[in-house]
């Protein structure tokens, strides 16, 4: 399958006080048609910035994308103007947010949050979007539709809220949507529902995923193939099977490590990352990792690796010591 | 059950609020938040509390820190129970046990330095009178939460979530506490860092014989850190038993849910696993389901959880379950 999604060389920055923040930084990623590709990472990699940078969401004046190219069913998004850019978003490339309640219009009805897209997208009739409204919450497993559609996002709960996020994703039948820690803010029995359900469509719909997580078991649970981000940068990029077997990457290895597994042993001890995340306002020259590496050598510190091939499928690993690591006993 | 006595022991605890009727005031209702809960806790043991949000733990801690009055039970501590008290003992048992919040960051004064932040009880309990000791009694409290001397001149902005989550580990030691009420602590931080500050609290266990009532909804951390589990819902506890028997044999059909609803990373595993997807949502506590409290959602459920309220029993010697088909 082709790639629907190719992200080149993109770069974001933030002005803050503490200076010019690359938040990403010359990342190159895709998604290939009805794939879904997970981002992973703790807060502050980049991947929530990089999907915004996609969209063209980035928040100006102190937010920019100052280079790159993201290039969309063969066209740069980057270079559309804003009126074509709008065409895109919300039609062809959705975004489903962690927060439902914050995303959602809180004085507008549920029926007219879902209606409003296909008027202006899909140019529908108020009679045709309603009925269509009325279908994309049964699709997303919402009772009784009609009497939902009249009420308020309030008198939904928060799993029901984040259903009515992806109906509202879903509405115009866009190629991809970008989920954006979609089930953080669930408890774990409606993070399982909202799984599933995502899992079912993107089978049933054929919709490409970009999904942006910090949790490595969502992550298996469903994701194709995985980018794993730190300080702004991919560090190893694999499929699932791939970076769970064998990964090449210590922040990999290290992040695998550091949580408890309910279907393994209980271990004695954890094994933690040590140290602290980094300040993207003052990066270190070599390795961004290097300062919490247990694997680091004297040049981590000096040069920055680039990702570079270390096995099947196009893993790619951006470590000096990437085939120390292959050789390294599991630690676990 | 061991003949000693246990640290706390909490009796048909029940917590109730009465929620507003809008805009005209009056009553519409009462949330049973807590709902007869009982458990011991043993000396020197950790006790998770596990469930999702709504369920009741937290308000459960709140209660046993009296940072809320219970509607009704009893809540001893070192056998007395604390609605006994005057208010001199109470401050005196107060100070035992602590409490670790989930969000450092908004339960740490923003407009003060670390050390002042660690120093304040010292003072205002009077543990450390004389101001040059309590210098040197917060450097020490740093050392053993894993901080330098000098952060006890930053302010908690200066300092990463992991670092804030330690400050606030020391203010609790600070008061030279027998119980922590640790209410979510991991949750907020970031995956690399909850290992650091799981293993921290573990080591504080073992250094200061620290006991621990560990509230959260992460399943899998709540087996690595405790001795015994109990899981709650809707205000209820549905099952209690050593963590190996409640991992290993979950007797309760929400618990067996609850674990069967863990993402494993590992993308082999997952795809071979069965998942039970509960299907509907946790109930209102203003309204909560006849019968067994579970039966709207339960995959078991038969026509008599309808009706019954099953009791919490023990099926198992030290495995207790609230259901009639366990």
């Amino acid at each position: 399958m082709g790639a629907l999604l190719e992200v080149e060389s993109l770069t974001t920055e933030f002005v803050t006080r503490g200076g010019v923040v690359r938040a990403v930084d010359g990342v190159s990623w895709d998604v290939k048609e009805g794939e879904t590709v997970a981002l992973v990472g703790e807060s502050g990699c980049g991947k929530s910035v990089s999907a915004l940078s996609v969209m063209r969401l980035v928040a100006g004046p102190e937010g920019r994308i100052v280079a790159g190219r993201v290039v969309f069913k063969g066209r740069d998004l980057l270079a559309l103007s804003d009126e074509e850019m709008r065409r895109i978003r919300g039609r062809e490339i959705t975004m489903i947010f962690q927060e439902p309640m914050t995303s959602l219009n809180p004085v507008l009805s549920i029926g007219r949050q879902l209606t409003e897209g296909l008027e202006i997208h899909l140019a529908m009739t108020p009679r045709a979007a309603r009925r269509r409204a009325a279908e994309l919450l049964t699709t997303v497993g919402i009772p009784d539709p009609e009497r939902r559609l009249a009420q308020y996002p309030h008198q939904f709960s928060g799993g029901m809220r984040q259903r009515m996020m992806i109906a509202m994703a879903l509405a115009c039948d866009p190629s991809l949507i970008l989920a954006d820690e979609p089930t953080t803010a669930l408890d774990v029995t409606i993070q399982a529902q909202i799984l599933e359900l995502m899992k079912d469509l993107s089978r049933r719909l054929g919709v490409a995923m970009l999904i942006i997580t910090h949790n490595l078991g969502v992550v298996a649970r469903y994701a194709d193939r995985v980018n794993v981000m730190y300080a702004g940068r991919i560090v190893e990029r694999a499929t699932a099977r791939e970076l769970y077997a064998n990964p090449r990457h210590p922040y990999t290895l290290g992040l695998l490590h550091s949580v408890p597994r309910l279907d393994e042993p209980r271990r004695a001890r954890l094994a933690p990352i040590e140290g602290q995340p980094p300040d993207l306002t003052r990066l270190p020259a070599g390795c961004a990792f290097a300062p919490r590496c247990a694997f680091s050598v004297e040049r981590c510190a000096r040069e920055r690796p680039g990702l570079v091939p270390v096995g099947a499928g196009g893993h790619v690993s951006a470590c000096w010591e990437a085939t120390r690591l292959g050789r390294a006993p599991a630690m676990r | 059950m061991t003949a000693e006595r246990p640290l706390l022991e909490i009796r048909n605890l029940t917590k109730h609020f009465r929620v507003g009727g809008g805009l005209f005031g009056g009553t519409a209702g009462v949330v049973r938040a807590v709902d007869g809960v009982s458990f011991v806790i043993r000396r020197g043991e950790t006790l998770g509390l596990v469930g999702e949000s709504g369920c009741g733990k937290t308000t459960t801690g709140r209660c046993i820190l009296r940072l809320e009055r219970p509607t009704s039970g009893a809540i001893l501590f070192e056998g007395r129970d604390l609605a006994t008290l005057n208010d001199e003992e109470l401050r005196a048992v107060r100070r035992r046990m602590q409490v670790i919040f989930q969000d450092p960051y908004s339960s740490l004064n923003p407009r003060m330095t670390v050390g002042q932040i660690i120093a304040e009880p010292l003072a205002v309990h009077r543990i450390v009178s004389d101001p040059a000791k309590r210098g040197a009694r917060v450097r020490e409290l740093l050392g053993h939460v894993g901080l330098l001397p000098q952060h006890a001149r930053r302010y908690p902005h200066q300092l990463s979530g992991g670092q804030r989550q330690r400050v606030g580990i020391a203010r609790a030691l600070a008061m030279e506490p027998t119980l922590i009420v640790c209410d979510e602590p991991v949750s907020a931080l970031d995956v690399s860092i909850q290992a650091q500050i799981i293993n921290l609290l573990e080591d504080l266990q073992r250094e200061f014989g620290l006991t621990y009532l560990f509230v959260a909804h992460d399943l899998s951390v709540v087996r690595h850190i405790s001795d015994r589990v109990a899981v709650m819902y809707l205000g209820k506890i549905v099952e209690l038993a050593d963590r190996k028997a409640l991992y290993d044999e979950p007797l309760h059909p929400y618990t067996r849910a609850l674990l069967s609803a863990v993402p494993i990373p590992d993308p082999e595993l997952e795809a071979r696993r069965e998942h039970i997807v509960l299907g509907g949502e946790v109930p209102s506590p203003l309204n909560p389901p006849s019968g067994c409290v579970f039966h709207p959602r339960c995959p078991i459920a038969i026509d008599r959880c309808r009706a019954v309220i099953p009791e919490l029993r023990e099926v198992k010697p030290g495995h207790w379950a609230a259901c009639i088909l366990a």
